[in-house]
């Protein structure tokens, strides 16, 4: 009872209730009495927080009452935003992330593949026989036909498929040339530098070695007693200067150069490397030293880069003689083995030798 | 005429943020404040209304300021019960600043209540890990930090009182918030629950009230 009195006492003492005697008595009380005094300080502190309290939640209700009824009029409206906006705005992040390690894991995987994948060597050996006119050729020769009845040494078809050089290593009319020349024809005609047409007999193709030897079978045919060149069965130094004759066209076309490696593509023993001029139709060629001796037969280039053009070491010539030996019983063919325009200069090398060098046509 | 003024400042803004996001509307709330531009009279009027828990002022507030909320929640991983729960604070926050009297705003209104919600907004992110970093880039209008701390200190005793009271039971609850929220006097009291006179409600009063402080002071002391 007492002290609810006194608690009454101080509730209307801090709510400013009593009047100024009351209240200055209470003042010397609560001077006087600690007791009293902690009383009231704690009291203040209650009262100031339950008022505060009391405000909050009613301003609380307030609150709710009016969003409630704001919603319900619809003067304010709920974000216009659907499910799948939100989804979106909350998950960008992670879809992003999600996206860049999808990106950077494809990169990776094709760089390892493409880094691991062997590689497959994009230049190749191209064979320097000619197939690019046969198209523009082969129109030509129709419509020739057509027109002209005259009897040429064509037989059948006019149109050759390929085209090469051949060069003679015996003088009673045996050439030899690239096989691939040849391919698997069964017809070849061959022209001289004068444009002459001779008919030619396939007389032994050397798969291995990619010669083939052919013999000219054409009663026009004059056979010649030498040849000026010789076929060389010696060796070959680096950076010899060297020079071609062929028919990458129509025309007998000379082209010089050097030896520039004593092996062939891809480390090939039966090759060389040589630094020259070459395109289709040189293949078959005889690549010739300073001296007059053939010391190789071109056959092919690097398709990828310029200047690397492989030529068949001339021993090959021998060996495959040796093989068509074993092989059929035809006639030997005796390359010749002594130059004859070994001291002259290049000019007068190349008048001589040019009209054992012919034009390969197969078909 | 205050709608009207406050719809056009509204669709302007709206234009202006629309071409810099988030970060455009922050900046150009600082650029407003910066160009002095301070409450009107018609806000000062709201504020008053607001500190004595008028529903009219409320309603004021809620309707011109509560869109700008909702978007700034929902564009920042938030959902619309998120805004509505940070309005709300916010609001409380600028209640109880009025309330203090010694409040004066200087800025607008808008700026101020954007600032309190992104601030609080922000803390919720952090506290439930879903933050961002989005809106912790977006530049402060105006310095809110110790506004919100008072805001959280009070909130603290706030449910230190709710729960105490929660635990008092009926009917001293119902008692207390009577005479003390409600203002009720005691004979008034003394009707209501029944009680034969106004001396026998004081006594029940009293003895309600002393469990309500041992029972609050006993959490208060502890968690200060």
């Amino acid at each position: 009872m007492e002290e609810r009195l006194i608690l009454e006492s101080i509730e209307r003492y801090i709510r400013g209730e009593m009047l100024p005697e009351e209240r200055k008595f209470f003042e010397d009380l609560r001077k006087s009495n600690p007791g009293i005094d902690q009383m009231v300080v704690e009291h203040t502190v209650f009262l100031n927080l339950i008022e505060k309290y009391g405000n909050r939640k009613n301003v609380k209700s307030t609150l709710q009452d009016v969003h409630n009824e704001l919603f319900e009029t619809g003067q304010i409206k709920q974000s216009k935003e659907t499910k799948v906006v939100r989804l979106w705005l909350k998950y960008r992040k992670v879809v992003a992330v999600a996206a860049s390690i999808a990106g950077i894991t494809a990169l990776a995987i094709s760089g390892l593949t493409s880094y691991y994948t062997p590689r497959v060597p994009n230049t190749r050996l191209e064979n320097l026989d000619r197939k690019i006119s046969m198209l523009a050729n082969g129109q030509k020769n129709i419509i020739d036909k057509i027109n002209k009845t005259t009897q040429v040494k064509v037989p059948v078809e006019p149109d050759f498929k390929r085209g090469g050089t051949g060069f003679m290593v015996d003088p009673k009319g045996y050439l030899v040339t690239n096989a691939h020349v040849i391919g698997n024809s069964t017809v070849v005609i061959v022209q001289n530098n004068k444009g002459q047409e001779f008919t030619a007999k396939i007389v032994y193709v050397s798969p291995n070695s990619d010669l083939a030897f052919l013999k000219i079978v054409d009663s026009e045919f004059k056979a010649s007693t030498v040849l000026p060149y010789a076929i060389s069965k010696g060796n070959i130094e680096l950076g010899e200067a060297i020079f071609t004759l062929g028919y990458p066209r129509d025309e007998i076309v000379y082209g010089e150069g050097y030896l520039s490696a004593k092996t062939g593509y891809s480390g090939d023993t039966l090759a060389c490397q040589i630094a020259i001029a070459a395109n289709p139709g040189n293949s078959g060629g005889p690549v010739i030293d300073k001296t007059g001796e053939v010391i190789g037969v071109l056959s092919n280039k690097l398709s990828q880069a310029q200047g690397e053009v492989f030529a068949l070491r001339s021993k090959n010539i021998f060996s495959a003689l040796e093989e068509m030996k074993a092989d059929t019983s035809l006639a030997t063919i005796r390359p010749t083995q002594v130059s004859n325009v070994k001291n002259l200069d290049r000019v007068q090398q190349i008048k001589k030798i040019q009209d054992f060098i012919y034009l390969v046509k197969s078909y | 005429m205050w709608a009207c003024m406050d719809y056009f400042g509204n669709r302007q803004k709206l234009l202006l943020s629309l071409l810099h996001f988030q970060l455009g509307y922050d900046s150009l709330l600082s650029v407003l404040n910066k160009a002095g531009v301070t409450t009107d009279s018609n806000e000062q009027g709201l504020l008053k209304g607001l500190a004595a828990n008028d529903r009219k002022a409320i309603e004021t507030i809620y309707r011109v300021h509560y869109s700008m909320i909702q978007t700034l929640v929902i564009n920042n991983n938030g959902t619309s019960d998120d805004a509505r729960d940070i309005f709300q604070e916010a609001i409380i926050v600028l209640y109880e600043k009025a309330k203090s009297g010694s409040f004066e705003l200087h800025a607008q209104l808008k700026t101020y209540i954007y600032a309190v919600s992104r601030r609080l907004w922000l803390k919720k992110l952090v506290q439930s890990q879903r933050f961002s970093g989005d809106l912790a880039n977006a530049p402060e209008t105006i310095a809110t930090e110790d506004d919100v701390e008072i805001y959280e200190h009070r909130t603290e005793d706030f449910e230190l009182m709710e729960r105490a009271l929660l635990n008092l039971g009926e009917p001293c609850k119902e008692l207390l918030e009577s005479y003390y929220l409600r203002k009720k006097n005691m004979s008034e009291i003394a009707k209501e629950f029944g009680y034969t006179n106004a001396d026998n409600a004081k006594n029940q009063k009293y003895k309600c009230l002393m469990r309500l402080k041992k029972i609050f002071f006993g959490h208060y002391n502890n968690s200060l």
